[in-house]
């Protein structure tokens, strides 16, 4: 396995080398979101100007051409996660999207009073809050997977809280806010051997590490394509056919019907059935596009590289005298959430962008891992295949620049 | 490094690093929470009255640098102003700071405040340089319910 050139592809993508306020941009905000490569822009701009039409509508030439463009793509994500049918891949808006398709379909088909949903203390808020809004419907509970210190979820603990009543698991695979990667795989078999199916959040997960949902064998998957160099406003839902199959419907509307009287609907087959309206195609195309993209180089040397730059940037991190790390799970991926002594997360962000460097600071849509760790907010800095040591050694300078203006 | 000067003036930075009245107020005659969920920030105000005028203010809670040095700016301007010249205080300050960045600062009007000015640079940071003074405004209006700048 050779090693990713990175300077070759930082080419790929503009936004790298944008200035901001005459200083180099230096983008470690990847969790948030990812920069885009040119192949992808390109694909959206040539949908516009020389492909658009509706799909799966007209027998037009460019109907056709947009059609074909649009499932392709969809054969595209089936690959990246190893789906093993392409009818199980359901394009959504997003993970967020795709979780709340899930709660209000299977979830209200399935779960009812005096039932159990179980998530994990490290979700973010959109794994947390739509099953809550389930259970407030159903009379049912949300239990909490807790988890130590370092940001790993307690597994035994969890074996505890599966009992008959748990009725759906719910998962992150990869932390946005602490990047600890969750024993996924043995936390499924365990929920299967309790008969719970289990949805899983591959949010921070499906830019960073192989994706192999039939190894895995999770029910749900679900990802957003703009944290994967792919358009915002375009994510999927993948899902065993056999569940989604007997699941209702989650919008009405075209595409996701055969047949349509004033007396009766008869639904599509899948993924139709799911796809209510006329459908993100740009950004279907373009999430297309940036699977390949990280599909031709690998997901499995972008994992080594962003570990390599983890590695790098969680010493030079540790060096600053007075910056605690937050999440110091041994198996992590791409995610470096820290706070400063001197300074408040805000502080720091704002002395950071100052100096070219972007981060995020606030609760990273966790507030709950924010409690747990006792802390209003963090600093993170989240990587990307594309990101250097020379980006970290920037971000440890902006720390060392915050320690300036406030010690 | 220019650039974070003008938004972390040195008064700014002391204040933060020695907040003025930074103490709970047991004999308060009104109080309210002030919650900024976007970054985290939480203070509660407290206020006492004699007569019609403000005898002690005083605040608790955490927030970055720009949030806590408004707050504590905030209650060294406050002694001896009764409820309608804190009001005014308040709209003054609110419209320094949502002002657009060239426009020109009345210092000597200002006093203390004009130090904000830096904060018109940096619009997402106007909820933190406005928390204390929108949970002092309720104080004032004796509300209970936690105020959110979201």
């Amino acid at each position: 396995m050779t090693e990713l050139d990175v300077e070759r592809i930082r080419k790929d993508f503009p936004a790298l080398h944008l200035t901001v306020g005459g200083k180099s941009l230096v983008y470690l905000d990847n969790a948030a979101t990812s920069q885009k490569p040119q192949a992808v822009i390109d694909a959206v701009t040539r949908y516009y100007a020389e492909q658009n039409a509706n799909v799966h509508r007209g027998v037009h030439y460019l109907s056709e051409l947009a059609t074909d463009l649009y499932e392709k793509s969809r054969k595209k994500v089936q690959k990246f996660l190893n789906a093993p049918l392409t009818c199980e891949i359901i394009f959504t808006r997003g993970a967020t999207e795709g979780v709340n398709l899930v709660a209000q379909t299977y979830g209200r088909a399935h779960v009812g009073a005096g039932d159990e949903v179980l998530i994990s203390a490290m979700e973010h808020h959109s794994n947390i809050v739509p099953w809550q809004m389930l259970c407030e419907e159903k009379g049912a509970t949300l239990r909490v997977i807790p988890m130590n210190d370092a940001g790993e979820l307690l597994v035994e603990e969890f074996e505890k809280l599966l009992t008959p009543r748990t009725k759906m698991v719910g998962l992150s695979h990869v932390s946005n806010a602490l990047g600890t990667v969750n024993p996924v795989k043995k936390m499924i078999a365990m929920a299967h051997a309790n008969g719970t199916p289990v949805l899983v959040d591959g949010a921070q997960s499906a830019p960073h590490v192989p994706i192999d949902v039939q190894d895995i064998d999770c029910d749900f998957f679900v990802c957003s394509g703009h944290k994967m160099c792919g358009p915002t406003g375009i994510g999927v839902l993948f899902g065993k056919a056999p569940r989604l199959d007997a699941m209702p419907p989650y919008q009405g509307g075209g595409d996701m019907i055969l047949s349509v009287t004033f007396e009766k609907t008869i639904f599509n087959s899948l993924p139709y059935k799911f796809e209510a309206g006329t459908p993100h195609i740009e950004g279907a195309i373009g999430l297309g596009v940036a699977v390949d993209y990280l599909a031709e180089l690998g997901m499995e040397r972008i994992a080594k590289w962003e570990d390599e730059l983890l590695e790098y940037g969680t010493r030079l991190l540790s060096n600053i005298e007075g910056v605690r790390r937050i999440g110091t799970a041994p198996h992590k991926a791409a995610v470096l959430s820290f706070t400063m002594d001197c300074a408040h997360p805000h502080d720091i962000g704002q002395i950071f962008s100052d100096n070219g460097v972007a981060i995020r600071a606030g609760h990273h849509c966790a507030q709950p891992v924010m409690q747990r760790f006792g802390v209003p907010a963090t600093a993170r800095i989240s990587l990307a295949f594309y990101n250097t040591k020379a980006d970290l050694d920037a971000a440890a300078a902006a720390a060392e620049a915050v320690k300036k203006v406030f010690d | 490094m220019a650039e974070n000067r003008a938004l972390y003036e040195q008064v700014i930075l002391e204040h933060n690093k020695s907040p003025r009245n930074f103490r709970e107020m047991t004999c308060a005659d009104c109080k309210a929470d002030g919650f900024n969920p976007l970054c985290g920030d939480q203070f509660t105000i407290y206020l006492k009255f004699e007569d019609d005028k403000i005898v002690d203010v005083s605040f608790k809670g955490c927030g970055c640098a720009i949030s806590k040095s408004s707050a504590s700016i905030m209650t060294t301007l406050l002694k001896g102003k009764t409820k309608k010249e804190a009001e005014s205080l308040f709209v003054k300050f609110h419209a320094l700071v949502t002002s657009e960045p060239d426009a020109p600062v009345n210092a000597e009007d200002l006093g203390r405040l004009a130090v904000f000015c830096g904060v018109r640079e940096y619009p997402v940071r106007i909820k933190c340089a406005t928390l204390a003074w929108h949970t002092m405004l309720a104080a004032l209006d004796g509300k209970g319910d936690p105020i959110s700048t979201e």
